[in-house]
């Protein structure tokens, strides 16, 4: 077995260990409404371990409110950021330990998702090595090494902040890219074209799919904030038992929070991978923007999330509304690197299949 | 400043009145709400969709091929499309109107905000507030210590270890009830990055514009041993903006030495380049080699030279009917595919007697030829072969009207066919000489050189361009990345009396009287969400506990301080009666 195939297997062993891990989370979530569900038939929220979000939100909620009549007070339907996430290590004390127990799919998730972050980083340092070079140069390594560094950045965050309920958005998306990239734009390795061979491919590259990753972690924030606000507000369609799950997660304003700080690490590294995409369109084509299909849409995702950073700010847009920019902004993401390639004609379609 | 710019660090500003009647009053309300947030977000969405179609449609600037075929598969939908600039969505009035209304609305935003940020960058951070139970983060700290001791200590913290650049700016002040108070506020760069990010975009913008205007471009296929003279009629195409004086170009030459191609054996580009020579008028007059390669432009009189395609230009030599040589020279093929199958056109104006002569086909560079016909399978020249039609009559080439020298104008020729009707086809090989039907003549391949299709582009703005990215850049990061924050300290001295001791970890330093404590609140607000906050503040906090805490309470009067090791959030602590009361 060459490395070339090496590499797939691994990158298979990542997808199965993703896919456990992606079954665990949802297990995870749905027991943490459970046990919430149980505790508030006990005695109320705030007895329930692990879910200090809902006590510390409703604090947070509270001084919010009182802060709308300071001048100079934090701006309404702001929290304290991080309110409802603590950090892991000091995560609520005694309230978190007794939920810990509760909580065994979660640890079983995060593990399983380590190991298949491993192989999967392993598959594609190999990819790297049996082609002999970087291993972002066609859809099939795009997708690779951008669900990585969204699994990375969910476990890296893991570490700062008890986000463990991302996961299940972020590996089930991970499963769907790696499970897409086998199926379907798998390429042998091989070295490549003449016209990619410059450090520009390497930067470049690399740097928009570090920012995918970081997109496709602020979009599950933000589709979790529009679920749970959705429920919050007694909307029939998320409101039955199924989508208990929504009541253990941190308050709205915490989601939202989380959303924005990795959308704007995501928004600075989008406008590098746009800047140095034009140098390097600059050297190579001798322009540096020709409204090619891929420049369109690299601008169009630009100027979404862009419009989501004037949201936030803007009286009357910002939490939900503001939220839908992220879906919008990770949706032109989306089809920028998928559609795009697979439906137009420009100069970037040897990013062949 | 927009006036639905939802900002937590400024007074809460009145919603835009209702227009005042009159033309005056209508400009000026018309005016407010270009420049609110909410048109400025709206105009970037706008902006997004009205981008869109430049992806769908094919587009003139790109592809004016593609767009003649939509156009004539769609003869309704296409006609209207076009009157509407869908097939060059970026020049279109709409998407110009869009993207100029943003500008509009970003320079009527910023110009007021960058006077508003150069008073806030002289002023003092504003006065503590009277009341801290409001903000969602603050402490309590009780200390033996004096409120001179406190405040020069949360002022150390503050400060910073570095005296020329101070974490924060800070001042101090006096309440009339005695109360000494201390305002510090950080992160003056915030809004410096934010205002240079959307100053640098109106830069940017314009510095693209210049270059529109000064450009050119030009392309050029030269074929091996053959040169170029940087002059507008030598050139294929040429595009200038409309500010380009022709005079201003360079007057160098360039000689193509080789072109070389290296492809794998499964066909495969390998490396790409061009070896030339460069004869440049003055300072350097003396010929010098250099390579053009992908990716790496060659820089030449102030233009750069890129290396854009390749290919192979049989050299022939066609003899007429008379047999004199009506034509001879290389004639550029251009390639179809990755295995090179290059299509071109041989035309022959000048024959002695009898008709024009027009020869269109194709080169095969590996030639494979089986029942279905001949086909290429390697871009290498292994067994090349031209497959070539005759066209005879008159080429249009007096009729004044521009033509296109890689394709045949058939319009008064006639194609010369076999008795079955089928077009008589010529197949040639390198060095061979074939007889032209009907008598017409001979053609002899004499050689296989290949050309190199070369770019010239000059565009006297991409500094420009490119400084503007780069602050674009790095004011975004500071704008989104830099911390805005404020922190009040209070502190009122109160008397023994009334208080409690019940000193805490054995830290009963008493300065004052006995029973002399200070009561030191703390608060925190940041622009936006910041999770650094709570821990800036604890340093504060930490730096005043150090002092010497006191867990004294005074009954009913101050809360409890806290843990003393985070800072207090929970809504508990109630307001001391030393402290006045009135709005901040
Ligand atoms: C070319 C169009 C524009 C682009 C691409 C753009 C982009 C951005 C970006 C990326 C930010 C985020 C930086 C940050 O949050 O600190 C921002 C912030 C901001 N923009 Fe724009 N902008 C544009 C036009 C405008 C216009 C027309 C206005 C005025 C109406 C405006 C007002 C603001 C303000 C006030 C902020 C600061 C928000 C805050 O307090 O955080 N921008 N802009």
């Amino acid at each position: 077995m060459g490395l070339g195939e090496l590499s797939t297997v691994l990158v298979w062993g990542a997808a199965t260990a993703y896919a456990v891990a992606f079954v665990a989370f949802a297990v995870d979530l749905a027991r943490l409404a459970d046990a919430r569900a149980g505790g508030r038939a006990a005695g109320g929220a705030s007895a329930v371990g692990g879910d200090e979000g809902a006590v510390e939100g409703a604090d947070v909620a509270a001084a919010d409110r009182e802060s709308v009549t300071v001048a100079a007070g934090p701006r309404p339907g702001r929290a304290a950021p991080g309110a409802g996430f603590a950090p892991p290590a000091t995560a609520g004390g005694d309230a978190t330990a007794r939920g810990e127990g509760r909580r065994r799919a979660a640890g079983i998730a995060m593990a399983v998702t380590v190991l298949g972050l491993a192989l999967h980083l392993a598959g594609v340092v190999l990819r790297g090595v049996a082609a002999g070079r970087v291993p972002w140069a066609n859809m099939y390594e795009f997708t690779l090494v951008g669900s990585l560094v969204a699994v990375a950045t969910f476990v890296a965050l893991t570490r700062w902040r008890d986000v463990r309920f991302l996961g299940a958005i972020v590996l089930g998306l991970a499963v769907l890219a790696l499970g897409l990239a086998l199926a379907v734009f798998y390429l042998p390795a091989d070295p490549v074209r003449p016209i990619l061979q410059s450090y520009w491919l390497v930067i470049h590259v690399s740097i928009a799919t570090i920012a995918s990753g970081l997109f496709t972690v602020s979009f599950a924030a933000s589709a979790l904030q529009l679920l749970k606000d959705s429920r919050d507000a007694g909307s029939p369609r998320v409101g039955g038992p199924r989508w208990r799950m929504l009541d253990a997660l941190p308050p709205t304003a915490d989601l939202e929070a989380l959303a924005f700080r990795i959308t704007a690490v995501g928004f600075v590294l989008w406008t590098f991978t746009i800047m140095a995409g034009a140098i390097w369109a600059e050297h190579s084509w001798g322009r540096y923007w020709g409204w090619d299909p891929k420049e369109t849409w690299s601008f169009v995702v630009w100027l979404v999330y862009a419009a989501y950073l004037h949201a936030r700010t803007t009286a009357g847009w910002s939490g939900r509304r503001a939220a839908w920019f992220v879906v919008v902004g990770y949706a032109t993401v989306l089809f920028n690197f998928t559609g795009v390639n697979l439906f137009f004609q420009g100069k970037h379609t040897y990013a062949e299949l | 400043m927009p006036t639905d710019l939802v900002d937590a660090m400024s007074p809460a500003t009145a919603p835009p009145g209702l227009p005042r009647l009159g033309a005056a009053g209508w400009l000026r309300w018309v005016w407010r709400q270009l420049t609110s947030m909410r048109v400025a977000l709206m105009l970037l969405t706008l902006l997004a969709v009205v981008a869109v179609p430049g992806s769908l449609l094919p587009q003139r600037p790109q592809d004016p091929a593609a767009v003649a075929r939509w156009i004539a598969e769609n003869p309704g939908a296409g006609a209207w499309l076009d009157r509407l600039g869908f097939f060059d969505v970026f020049a279109s009035p709409w998407f110009s109107a869009v993207y100029l209304l943003l500008f509009a609305s970003l320079v009527g935003c910023i110009v007021p905000r960058i006077a508003a940020h150069a008073r806030a960058l002289r002023a003092a951070p504003p006065r503590a507030p009277r009341r801290f139970e409001r903000f969602a983060v603050r402490d309590e700290v009780v200390t033996t210590a004096s409120a001179d001791d406190v405040l020069a200590a949360a002022r150390a913290a503050l400060a910073g270890p570095v005296r020329r650049l101070p974490r924060f700016r800070v001042v101090e002040g006096v309440e009339d009830s005695g109360t000494r108070t201390l305002s510090a506020e950080r992160g003056y760069l915030r809004e410096t990055g934010n205002l240079l990010f959307h100053l640098a975009l109106v830069a940017l913008l314009v510095a693209v514009a210049v270059g529109q205007l000064f450009h050119y471009r030009g392309q050029a296929i030269v074929v091996e041993g053959r040169g170029f003279a940087n002059s507008v009629t030598d050139y294929d195409t040429f595009v200038a903006g409309t500010a380009f004086d022709p005079g201003s170009l360079v007057p160098f030459t360039l000689t193509l030495d080789e072109m070389v191609a290296e492809f794998a054996p499964d066909g495969r580009p390998v490396e790409f380049r061009a070896a030339v020579t460069v004869r440049e008028p003055g300072a350097h007059p003396a010929p010098r080699p250099a390579v053009v390669r992908l990716n790496d432009p060659l820089e030449i009189g102030g233009a750069k030279v890129y290396l854009q395609g390749n290919g192979y230009a049989p050299e022939v030599t066609v003899r007429d009917a008379a047999g004199e040589v009506a034509f001879a020279g290389a004639v550029p093929f251009l390639p179809e595919d990755d295995v090179y199958t290059s299509r071109g056109v041989i035309k022959v104006p000048d024959v002695s007697t009898g008709d024009q002569l027009g020869l269109v086909g194709y080169l095969l560079p590996t030639a494979v030829v089986g029942e279905m016909g001949a086909a290429s399978v390697h871009p290498d020249p292994a067994a090349p072969l031209l497959v070539l039609t005759l066209w005879r009559g008159d080429l249009g080439l007096d009729t004044g009207v521009p033509q296109n020298v890689y394709e045949l104008d058939t319009a008064r020729m006639t194609q010369v066919l076999e008795a079955d009707g089928t077009p008589t086809t010529i197949l040639v090989q390198p060095g061979e000489t074939v007889e032209l039907p009907d008598g017409l003549g001979t053609l002899t391949w004499d050689g296989l050189p290949r050309f190199a299709a070369l770019d010239l582009r000059h565009d006297p703005a991409l500094g420009g361009v490119l400084a503007g990215a780069i602050a674009a850049l790095v004011g975004l990061g500071l704008s989104l990345f830099t911390p805005r924050r404020r922190i009040w300290v209070r502190a009122t001295e109160v008397s023994g009396t009334g208080v409690r001791e019940a000193g805490v970890g054995g830290t009963g330093v008493r300065e004052g009287g006995p029973g002399q404590r200070t009561v030191v609140g703390l608060a925190g607000l940041a622009r936006g969400d910041d999770l650094g906050l709570p821990a800036e503040l604890a340093r504060v906090a930490d730096a005043v506990r150090a002092l010497g805490e006191a867990a004294a309470v005074v009954a009913g009067d101050v809360g409890s301080a806290g843990d003393g090791t985070a800072p207090q959030r929970s809504a508990g602590a109630r307001d001391d009666e030393g402290r006045g009361d009135g709005p901040g």
